[in-house]
């Protein structure tokens, strides 16, 4: 194992390296991250042989991943907020052709106002385009992240891109500590690509991108719901035998913190919970009988594991750093959705928090925990959606 | 967990900085991270950056609001900025400046247990031929808080700068360790 200091972009680059991809289409103006700029320095320095495709947008940039993953290539991008949403046709294009593209997304706030923050709304805009989604909570989950997503997307039974999503500037940014296996243990765990198809294999054609008539194009949905319901077992699986190679266990969907004898759970996805798990150490020693579910996979959605956290606490305390207008926090909105048609039935409230880079500390954890302990104790829950950071 | 906050302009390094002081901790084993205040800085503008310290793996991931340590890199922020703001009770400040123990705990708001002297500027300007001195200002930190050994300091500048640079950058921050005055407050 080497251990590097590195930023969550870095540690996003190398695992593009590590991960022997092939061919990288990127668009290298802002909003691009210094992932890119990483992923360059390597093909500069001769220490990668990835074919580099600079790109005049994002939108074109998906257009080339979807076109060298056609031929059987392994693909990766990076991009950020306003360079996702115009790539956001693109994205269909990928999931629906089945090409396991992967693409670390720095979440930042959409403009306008302009903000270079972290704030989950982008990413969470893409929920509906097929494509897997893995929030890190640091930077060594961004790095494994990008592992393991090569390995599901690509498994026959998967054949779906995949996003990597990491924290503007509080991981992008923030220098710490990554352990990064050696490259012969990630060619086990990763060998090459195998296509099922391929554009370039002459003596069996295919078409990509043709069309579907309405006797045709319900069955190629359903057939892509399927392979995401499949990729909850491909992602354990996948997860235990990096737990098992490499000594970091990924086989749960939700990562649960001093859950077992809780009474009050928060839930929330990236780089937050590290604040909000010190912060159930820190309460936990005053007495209060909290824990903490990290929700990894936001696609496919974990809802057999939500269950079964849910059914065992009288609160959960959801923590949505993003807003769906009109509605309320996107993570919330969905763990309700969830739980309707089942017995579990704890008081859930949704705390909109750190949007836009608001800083969320373990004192705010400490706040919605008395909050949440009131209206447990009361069974009235005063309100479903706290805008908590309001300035009042 | 040891919480370090320096305070520079854009162009300074002070982001460099942070990063140097946690490598050279990392490479003591410790556990480390470091980042820069989470702005759109430019060129002159007061920036701020960040080191935390830790025998065990570091979760946290919020600014610094109580810091055990405040470097100061420009001493014309002392004028404009608290520097001192939540600064803990037993807290160390490093201040690259020209000027007295007096002076400059004149213009500090809150007192710290230690305060830490050095003319940072002058070792750059002598060593580098230039006014950059975040690599100088390290050995002053090695020096004042202990946080790390001045040998892990100029090993992390060599990682960062290659060759010529290196050596010479390791050689300001050497030469800033040997001329810091550390006074108890």
């Amino acid at each position: 194992m080497v251990k590097k200091v590195v930023s969550g972009n870095y540690a996003a680059a190398y695992a593009a390296k590590h991960a022997r991809v092939e061919v990288v289409a990127a668009y290298p103006i802002t909003p691009q991250t210094s992932i890119i700029e990483k992923i360059a320095e390597f093909i500069a320095n001769g220490e990668s042989d990835i074919q580099y495709v600079p790109v005049e947008s994002e939108h074109s940039a998906m257009a080339a991943c979807i076109g060298a993953s056609a031929t059987g290539a392994r693909a990766f991008t990076a991009t950020s907020a306003q360079g996702l949403a115009l790539m956001h046709e693109m994205l269909h294009w990928a999931s629906g052709a089945r090409l396991p593209i992967v693409m670390v997304d720095v979440n930042r706030a959409m403009a306008p106002p302009w903000s270079v923050w972290d704030d989950q709304t982008d990413s969470l805009a893409q929920r509906d385009t097929g494509w897997m989604q893995f929030y890190a909570e640091n930077n060594q989950e961004v790095y494994d992240g990008v592992l393991m997503a090569f390995k599901v997307a690509e498994h026959k039974d998967v054949q779906l891109p995949a996003m990597i999503i990491e924290s503007a500037f509080i991981l992008s940014h923030t220098y710490a500590i990554v352990d990064m296996p050696p490259q012969e243990e990630i060619d086990e765990f990763l060998p090459p690509r195998k296509p099922l198809y391929t554009l370039t294999d002459f003596d069996n054609p295919i078409a990509v991108g043709a069309l579907a008539t309405p006797a045709d194009y319900y069955e190629f949905r359903y057939k892509i719901a399927k392979a995401m319901e499949k990729a909850k077992e491909v992602i354990k699986e996948v997860g235990k035998e990096f737990g098992e190679r490499f000594g970091r266990d990924y086989s749960q969907m939700i990562e649960l913190y001093k859950t077992e004898d809780a009474d009050i759970v928060f839930m929330g996805m990236g780089s937050l919970m590290g604040t909000v798990k010190e912060a159930v150490d820190v309460l936990r020693r005053e007495g209060y009988k909290v824990g903490a579910a990290k929700v990894r996979w936001f696609r496919p959605f974990p809802s057999e594991e939500l269950y079964e956290l849910a059914k065992n606490v009288q609160g959960i305390a959801v923590l949505d750093r993003n807003f769906s207008f009109g509605q309320e926090g996107i993570l919330f909105n969905e763990a309700k959705g969830v739980l309707y048609n089942t017995d579990a039935k704890p008081i859930m409230k949704d705390y909109i928090v750190g949007i836009g880079g608001r800083d969320f500390t373990v004192e705010d954890v400490k706040k919605i925990a008395n909050d949440m302990l009131k209206i447990v104790e009361s069974g009235k829950l005063d309100e479903e959606v706290d805008w908590f950071h309001l300035k009042r | 967990m040891i919480e370090i906050r320096f305070h520079g302009r854009g162009g300074q390094g002070a982001v460099t900085a942070a990063n140097i002081l946690a490598e050279a901790a990392f490479s003591e084993g410790k556990y480390v991270q470091a980042f820069p205040f989470f702005g759109v800085e430019r060129r002159g503008a007061p920036v701020t950056a960040f080191t935390r310290i830790d025998e065990k793996p570091i979760r946290i991931k919020t600014q610094i609001y109580e810091p055990d340590v405040v470097v100061v890199l420009d001493p014309s922020l002392l004028e404009s900025v608290d520097v001192t703001a939540g600064l803990k009770e037993d807290g160390i400040v490093v201040v690259n400046t020209e000027k007295s123990k007096e002076e400059v705990l004149a213009s500090l708001k809150k007192k710290p247990k230690k305060l830490a002297l050095v003319d940072a500027t002058s070792i750059a300007l002598e060593v580098l031929g230039l006014p950059i001195t975040n690599t100088s200002i390290l050995g002053a930190v090695a020096k004042a808080t202990g946080v790390v050994k001045i040998d892990s300091v100029e090993g992390a500048i060599k990682e960062t700068f290659s060759g010529e640079l290196g050596e010479k950058n390791a050689k300001a921050a050497r030469k800033a360790f040997e001329d810091t005055v550390v006074y108890e407050i």
